[in-house]
């Protein structure tokens, strides 16, 4: 048996995940918390959420986020694909910055609109 | 600007000014001024990349810049005036106009009229020396909120080895960020000996990145001459006084500092705001008007608060009641006022009074517990010794804000004029 | 060759080029640090003070009044913040009380003006947060607040603006005896200069020793301060002392020319003549003390600890002379230092001359200097100036209300700053209570842009105090 703290919603619900009865969640209020506390043993993810560079003075940066929760493992190696993203505004939210992150099949995308 | 004179002038456009625009909008108000000092709209949203915004609002998972860019649109074609870059310097409370004084570079010094005003200019950080932690005053001691901004929209690095003071959603938000921009942040540290952050911060900001988390420890000193070259660690008593022979030393080159948000009154104290000094912000009734007619309050600026998505409903609200204040004049009859007094077990409440006769079905109170309960519990409201409400609650926490709804029919059964509100165990 | 070398940038310093300013000289200021004002000069209490504490038979007590009246001059000429408080010295026991009648004559004796001794009462009406045990006190009206950054910048300034050459970044680390004068070393280069001028704060033992025999002996002392935040209200009107005691002078509780109030300081010897950090133990020992005046004090509402390290010896006394042939000391200079600097000044100009030195007026001579402060516009002609200057029109410090104009100005006058403390020494930015957490990177962005610099260029205040160490998405993990 393994706790584990829900990270779906900011209720925080302590979840009890049983390995040894394929992986059965008890202590959720939702169903997300549920499938959170699989995955979350069986092979977690996150969305990754940082920033490119973009070309002004009046905003270096961008903020970009995954589209979708990637593997944990894969945090590091998609913040390394950011660094060498260079935008160039205008540019709208949802635009896509990186696509197929890591294999993940998840697209960095743009969060917020960036005029010239 | 093109008038002079407006229905409603709304200080700050982060994400209380700009639901509070929109909402007083919508409930009839045509003129409408809203004065930002950023250059852009959204407030500190516009830092706050990461995402978890949204949940109760919108149903769904949305980034800082995403929120705020949903009611930035909303506003785009509203009719509604938008001035940036302006500060608000002054605040005067008249009979029947509040004179709201606002510079900028474009438009120069302004005194403009308005019927009603909306403060929503949101809360600052405590600072290190507002919490006194001595030692030199090298550079390398950030707040986490001007460390997020110089990373987030400067794009500009401030350390590679960090500790960070205080375990609110900031900090342990600006762990996860350093860690991704390369940066090892040893360890952060809480003098309480609980998180003031939310569960899922702790997990997803810190165990993701193996960050040690020490409750009950503070820094009690800071060297360096020039950047921050040590940090001592100490743990403290439970009178959160540090226990000698417990020192551990970091060499590290920044400190971010998480140790909690001040709502930022000073324009509201000028114009004679009565402030409640459990909150640090105005005290209000029912409807968010603070003690000066006129003048309502919604967001960090009334209470902090630990979702936006509570600071839009509210906002929304303030919006609402000073459309009604513009367009019916001010309330005539006040009748029945009661005053919410809080018991110990609760550090405080928002409204902190009710003009009864004002409450149409029933009046959402939000409130903070002083301390952790993890029994089961009751939010207990009584008139005397008469218990008027009682909610119950699996778990609460000061880091998390309470919110009940009292029925009107309840309120009615109120003889005095003070609501006493506690927490209790409850009973097996 | 230059006629004259100053060594050091502080308040003495900076008041001695000022005067020198005004004759035909070659003059020199070399500072070690990367701006003027970083020594004692920068942490202390603040005051002008009225001249009632020194002993009659020491320079100090010499020179006090005049120092004081020619700050009060020179306050007005050099648009330099200031008010004149007065100070109460308050007595809490018969032991005490007779303290105050010492002083009261001490300061007669010294020609200290319009002195008077309060009873209990008196005081309770002026100062309504005092403690009620206080018996009485001295009152002494010639006496205020000031910037004393501003006041140390103000005079250097000018001096440069009227021709002194200000080398900062330049520790002196060797003096040697030339034909006619001095060689001096520094980390960077050399000088050569007829006479030196050793003001040099803490460090005038070291310089002092590099050409006499040794005469005196510093004895660093770190004093400890709070800073109250404008919103605990003005808790007194004046500086209020506690009687000097035997277990030291007291702290004081003042105003401050902002109207925020100031706590401290303790007193403590320190090895390191540079150790200006703080101490939990002194600075709780401060806020004991303090309540003892004002028992109400409340000093949760902290926006800045702080600590000054002063030039107290044990020669008990300002130690100015010519110690040297063509080496004047200007040295051991506590408190009241910054009170008496520009008598000190005219002090020294009669020494040089002694010495040989020839003092030829210029023909014109700017001794004054004006900045603007927004703040203190009338509301009526605010709109007309920023149309003028739009830059005015821009807040960037929301506590103290500063706008970008007056920092700019600042970053353009005659001794350019380098750092957000230079800024703030200057134009007053993130004095307040968010102690620059909101207009730190908008200062640090306008210092960039108006000096050419990059942003990881500009430190928070000496030499080595980065702020920023690069980009972010540099790959780094």
């Amino acid at each position: 048996m393994k706790t584990l703290i829900c990270i779906v919603c900011p209720r925080g619900c302590h979840l009890n995940v049983d390995e040894e009865n394929d992986y059965k969640v008890t202590g959720h209020h939702c169903e997300k918390g549920e499938i959170y506390g699989r995955n979350e043993l069986l092979h977690p993810v996150r969305v990754v959420t940082s920033t490119v560079k973009v070309k002004s003075n009046i905003h270096p940066r961008c903020p970009v986020k995954t589209d979708q929760s990637i593997p944990k493992e894969n945090i590091f190696p998609a913040m390394r694909l950011l660094d060498s993203v260079l935008l160039t505004p205008p540019i709208k939210r949802g635009d896509v910055v990186v696509d197929d992150v890591a294999g993940s099949g998840a697209c960095f995308v743009v969060t917020r609109d960036l005029d010239t | 600007m093109t008038r002079q004179d407006y229905e409603l002038i709304v200080i700050g456009a982060g994400p209380a000014g700009l639901a509070a625009a929109l909402s007083a909008k919508q409930h009839g108000l045509s003129r409408i001024l809203v004065i930002e000092r950023d250059k852009e709209l959204g407030g500190i949203l516009n830092q706050c990349i990461h995402n978890g915004f949204g949940l109760h609002y919108f149903g769904e998972e949305l980034t800082g810049p995403e929120y705020a860019g949903r009611f930035i649109d909303q506003l785009e074609g509203s009719g509604i005036e938008i001035v940036c870059d302006t500060m608000v310097i002054h605040l005067e409370n008249g009979d029947d106009w509040r004179i709201v004084h606002a510079m900028s570079t474009e438009n120069g010094y302004q005194c403009l009229k308005c019927r009603a005003v909306i403060l929503a200019m949101g809360c600052r950080e405590r600072t290190r020396f507002a919490i006194q932690i001595p030692g030199s005053r090298p550079a390398g001691i950030f707040n986490a909120g001007t460390a997020q901004r110089y990373v987030n929209i400067e794009g500009k690095m401030i350390g590679r080895r960090v500790i960070i003071l205080g375990s609110g959603d900031i900090g342990l938000i600006m762990a996860r960020r350093m860690t991704l921009e390369g940066a090892k942040v040893l360890a952060c540290v809480e003098l309480l000996p609980y998180s003031g952050g939310l569960n899922r911060n702790i997990v997803q900001c810190l165990h993701d990145y193996d960050i040690p988390l020490y409750l009950s420890h503070t820094i009690t000193n800071i060297e360096g001459r020039n950047r921050v070259q040590r940090v001592t660690v100490q743990q403290v008593d439970e009178n959160r006084r540090p226990i000698p022979g417990t020192e551990t030393y970091y060499d590290v080159d920044t400190v971010l500092l998480s140790v909690g948000l001040i709502p930022e009154n000073e324009l509201s104290r000028e114009a004679g705001v009565k402030i409640d000094r459990r909150t640090s912000g105005p005290f209000v009734y029912e409807n968010l008007e603070t003690s000066e007619k006129g003048i309502f309050a919604c967001g960090n600026v009334l209470h902090v608060h630990d979702l936006v998505d509570y600071v839009t409903e509210e906002s929304q609200a303030a919006g609402k009641a000073a459309a009604a204040f513009v367009l019916d004049g001010a309330l005539t009859d006040i009748g029945h006022v009661i005053e919410i007094k809080t018991e110990p077990t609760v550090s405080y409440t928002v409204p902190q009074a009710v003009r009864v006769n004002e409450v149409a079905k029933s009046l959402r109170i939000f409130l903070r517990v002083n301390k952790i309960w993890e029994e089961t519990s009751h939010i207990v409201f009584r008139d005397g010794d008469n218990v008027i409400a009682r909610f119950k609650r699996d778990y609460m926490a000061p880091g998390e804000m309470e919110n009940v709804n009292v029925p009107r029919v309840l309120l009615d059964r109120v003889k005095g004029d003070m609501l006493y509100v506690s927490i209790e165990e409850a009973q097996r | 060759m230059f006629d004259v070398a100053i060594l050091g940038a502080g308040v003495s310093g900076s008041a001695l080029a000022y005067q020198l300013s005004r004759f035909h000289l070659d003059v020199v200021v070399l500072e070690k640090e990367n701006d003027v004002s970083l020594g004692a000069s920068r942490a202390n209490t603040a005051i002008v003070h009225g001249g009632y504490d020194p002993p009659p038979d020491t320079l100090m007590g010499h020179l006090n009044v005049d120092g004081a009246r020619m700050c009060m001059e020179l306050v007005d000429r050099l648009d330099v913040e200031f008010r004149k408080t007065g100070s109460l010295i308050v007595a809490f026991d018969d032991e005490d009380m007779k303290e105050v009648h010492n002083l009261y004559d001490r300061g007669l004796q010294n020609g200290v003006p319009s002195m008077e001794i309060l009873d209990g009462e008196e005081v309770s009406r002026r100062e309504p947060n005092l403690s009620k045990e206080i018996i009485g006190a001295l009152w002494v009206p010639e006496s205020g607040v000031i910037n004393p950054w501003e006041f140390t910048l103000a005079m250097m300034e000018v001096a440069v603006r009227e021709g002194v050459e200000l080398k900062l970044c330049e520790k002196v680390i060797g003096l040697k005896r030339q034909d006619k004068g001095f060689l001096i070393e520094t980390e960077r280069g050399t000088y050569s200069a007829r006479y030196v001028v050793n003001a040099t704060g803490v460090h005038s033992e070291k310089i002092h020793n590099m050409v006499a025999e040794p005469a005196f002996h510093i004895h660093p002392t770190r004093g400890q301060y709070y800073l109250l935040d404008r919103s605990v209200g003005e808790v007194v009107n004046s500086v209020v002392f506690q009687c000097p005691s035997p277990l030291g002078k007291g702290v004081l509780v003042s105003p401050t020319i902002h109207y925020n109030t100031l706590v401290g300081p303790d007193s403590e010897v320190v090895e390191d003549c540079e150790n200006t950090s703080t101490t939990r133990e002194a600075l709780d020992d401060v806020a004991r003390q303090a309540k003892r005046s004002v028992p109400s004090l409340q000093l949760g509402s902290n926006i800045r600890n702080f600590a000054g390290v002063r030039a107290n010896s044990d020669y008990g006394d300002f130690y100015i002379k010519i110690s040297a042939p063509y080496f004047l000391d200007i040295a051991a200079i506590k408190s009241p230092g910054l009170t008496c600097a520009p008598r000190i000044a005219t002090y020294a100009i009669e020494l040089l001359r002694e010495a040989g030195l020839d003092f030829k007026e210029k023909e014109t001579w700017d001794g004054t200097r004006s900045v603007v402060r927004f703040k203190e516009i009338p509301e009526e002609e605010r709109e007309a100036f920023i149309r003028e200057n739009p830059l005015y029109g821009r807040v960037i410090c929301r506590c103290e209300t500063i706008t970008e104009g007056e920092i700019v100005a600042a970053i353009h006058r005659p001794i350019t700053p380098v750092s957000l403390d230079g800024i703030k020494r200057r134009a007053g930015t993130g004095m307040g209570r968010c102690q620059s957490g909101f207009c730190g990177p908008r200062v640090l962005e306008i210092l960039a842009r108006e000096t050419g610099k990059a942003t990881e260029d500009i430190l928070q205040d000496k030499e080595g105090s980065h702020i920023l160490i690069g980009d972010t998405k540099e790959g780094r993990v």
